[in-house]
């Protein structure tokens, strides 16, 4: 609620969408900026995976910025996240940095996981981030712990669980929601819908039109949301954090959106058209909330400018860290296997 | 270890384990299906929930995937989780979380972290529990690096190794021989703790060595008492611990026997003994062996429900007895 006053003056304050009234105009630009982050650090984690400096594999979520920063903007470092193999938007929104993330990327010592985890494991517990995950489904029922936890340890924390609408056909989906919804326990489980899992649509493989219709077998709140306008993912995960805030459980939020890059490096896209991507493309999150901020006089092309400049030399100066750093010593293979 | 001596049950044992680690410690919790009022499948957990509260002991919903995730979640942050699996056999539901989050995590997170639960996995035939009810799995957690594998077969051993695997910052399968539940001894009153990753010789001998642990342990006990009538001396060493496995204890015992058998309920094919006649072969005991390593593991099967064959599928005393008995009378 910091400075939602100066952001009257083009529209009124009543015009404006719930998250913008509560953040006001610095906040937002911080959101925008992390936004830029994640893009240019995907954008570079591509160009250098093309130079042959990052090796792997690698998923990507560009087109997806809008629902990692929109549901972490709430978040201190006591609340939990789990992210999935698309993660590095939810790693930077929670607060990352992109340094040790381009670090870890190539396999270098001063990564997140010391080069053991790569682009799919890059974990910052102490930050709250408790881990992107290779298996789908996997980090679902990791924030229902994270969640106990937090009721037993008489905190008013949260636990976020971001998933794929893949991730919901899976059996941790269901048992998740359920010992959730039962205990009433401090999550929102955030699926990110971006249409298909790996190849497979979700019209091919849901029996209901929309992940969040699952929630009515859980009896809590299914909420479905724009997940390429920060806005509106915004406002629904300040409804969900503040309801599992105040002990009264979980909420499922669906965020429709759309990766644009394939799956991974391996993606040749034969089950998708030139045409669906271009739409999606134009409805690029990005985009949009720096034009609903324009609209709304929150912020000058100017601004936007130099926003864009800051993220690009911040990604610049990251793979310049990364290229620098040591790689880890073979003698130190087995080292963090077991706790000594 | 004190004065005060009394014989507890393998599963009263446990429990007072428990109740001491959920009064002293408030991160201690226990979860898993009908361990409150019911008080567990095999009545371990009895009446902790009247003591503690539903709170800190977990009727969960039958979803084993789910319950070990929760558990490895809690664990990240900050809590002490105890999940009991009411059979180890529903734990292979749970092997993503156990084998891909609980065994890696520590690692791929660049050692920034660790997964303290122990999870509880009541195993082993003799109960008439048929295929699915009945499975001896230590050797596929031993397998993955990142877990730790416990196994007691006394009351006092269960309570030390118990408050030990609480303590470790690791993931630990804790494995009980369900036949052991009600099985007594001396159980110390006061919470010591026996550390992990150590072997003990349960009785000294000089002629053969066998390896074992938790039922078989007792078993191949009774053997060496029977072969003691013949004028055999039988050494036994109960593992205790099979990853971290004590190989010091195990090599040093062959030096002195020359003779190793191994005794195991798992498949005999790549199970537990495989792994110790091959740390035996490749170490400076091998020179020592006055006859060929023995394996007696369980048969290639899944485990029968009538109990005639239910018994030939395990190893049985007599097994032991007669395999001993040849190993001992090839004298070199």
């Amino acid at each position: 609620m910091p400075d939602a006053a100066v952001a009257t003056s083009a529209t009124g304050l009543a015009n404006l969408p719930k998250a913008f009234q509560v953040y006001g105009p610095e906040a937002l630009k911080t959101a925008l900026k992390k936004m830029h982050l994640i893009r240019r650090f995907e954008e570079g984690a591509e160009e250098q995976y093309m130079r042959g400096l990052i090796h792997g594999t690698m998923h990507l979520s560009i087109g997806q910025e809008a629902s990692a920063v929109g549901i972490c903007m709430p978040l201190g470092d006591a609340d939990y996240i789990t992210s999935t193999h698309r993660g590095h938007g939810h790693c930077i929104a929670k607060g990352a940095d992109p340094k040790n993330m381009f670090a870890e990327f190539f396999g270098k010592e001063t990564g997140y996981c010391r080069g053991r985890g790569g682009s799919m494991h890059i974990a910052d517990v102490e930050k709250g981030n408790l881990g992107a995950n290779g298996i789908v489904g996997g980090g679902l029922p990791i924030a229902v712990g994270a969640a106990l936890a937090i009721k037993q340890q008489g905190r008013k924390d949260v636990a976020i669980s971001f998933f794929g609408d893949g991730a919901s056909n899976e059996g941790s989906f269901h048992e998740s929601l359920n010992m959730a919804a039962i205990w009433k326990l401090p999550v929102v489980f955030v699926c990110e819908n971006n249409k298909y899992g790996m190849s497979t649509s979700t019209e091919r493989s849901m029996a209901v039109p929309n992940v969040a219709d699952r929630a009515v077998a859980y009896n809590i709140p299914g909420v479905i949301v724009d997940g390429n306008r920060f806005s509106e993912v915004a406002s629904a995960a300040l409804d969900a954090i503040e309801r599992a805030r105040a002990g009264l459980g979980p909420t499922l939020i669906e965020c429709k959106t759309y990766r644009t890059r394939g799956h991974s490096r391996s993606d040749r896209n034969r089950y998708r058209t030139k045409e669906e991507i271009e739409a999606w493309k134009a409805k690029d999150p990005i985009q949009q909330f720096e034009a609903e901020l324009t609209e709304h006089g929150l912020i000058t092309a100017e601004e936007i400018a130099a926003i864009r400049a800051a993220a690009e030399a911040e990604i610049a100066a990251a793979v310049e860290f990364a290229i620098a750093s040591p790689a880890p010593n073979a003698a130190d293979l087995v080292r963090d296997v077991y706790t000594v | 270890m004190d004065a005060m001596i009394r014989e507890l049950s393998f599963a009263e044992a446990l429990r007072e384990a428990m109740g001491h680690a959920l009064e002293t410690d408030p991160r201690v919790f226990l979860m898993g299906e009908d361990i409150g009022v019911y008080g567990g499948a095999f009545q371990v957990t009895g009446d902790l929930v009247h003591r503690f509260g539903e709170a800190r002991v977990i009727d969960a919903p039958i979803a084993e995937l789910g319950q070990a995730g929760v558990a490895v979640g809690a664990a990240l942050a900050g809590q002490r989780p105890v999940l009991e699996f009411q059979f180890s056999d529903f734990a292979a539901l749970a092997m993503e979380q156990i084998a891909n989050q609980a065994a890696k995590i520590r690692f791929m997170y660049g050692g920034k972290c660790s997964v303290p639960v122990v999870m509880r996995m009541p195993c082993g035939s003799g109960t008439g529990a048929a295929a699915q009810h009945s499975q001896s799995m230590e050797a596929w957690f031993a397998h993955v690096p990142g877990l730790k594998v416990v196994e007691p077969s006394t009351p006092a051993d269960a309570k030390g190794l118990f408050l030990a695997a609480l303590d470790d910052p690791d993931p630990v399968m804790f494995f009980e021989h369900k036949l052991l539940y009600k099985t007594k001894g001396h159980v110390p009153t006061e919470a010591y703790r026996i550390p992990l990753g150590k072997a003990e010789i349960k009785r000294k001998g000089s002629q053969l060595t066998i390896v074992a642990s938790a039922i078989m342990v007792l078993k191949a006990l009774e053997a060496a008492e029977e072969l003691a009538k013949d004028g055999y001396d039988v050494e036994v060493v109960d593992l205790r611990t099979l990853r971290p496995l004590d190989t010091e204890t195990i090599i040093a015992s062959v030096k002195k026997t020359s003779r190793l058998m191994c005794v195991y309920e798992g498949a005999k094919t790549l199970g537990i003994g495989a792994e110790i006649a091959a740390m035996i072969a490749e170490s400076e005991a091998f020179d020592y062996l006055d006859a060929p390593i023995r394996r007696l593991g369980g048969a290639e099967c899944p485990l029968p429900y009538n109990p005639d064959l239910e018994r030939a599928a395990v190893p049985q005393v007599p097994d032991i007895v007669a395999a001993a008995r040849d190993m001992l009378s090839k004298r070199v």
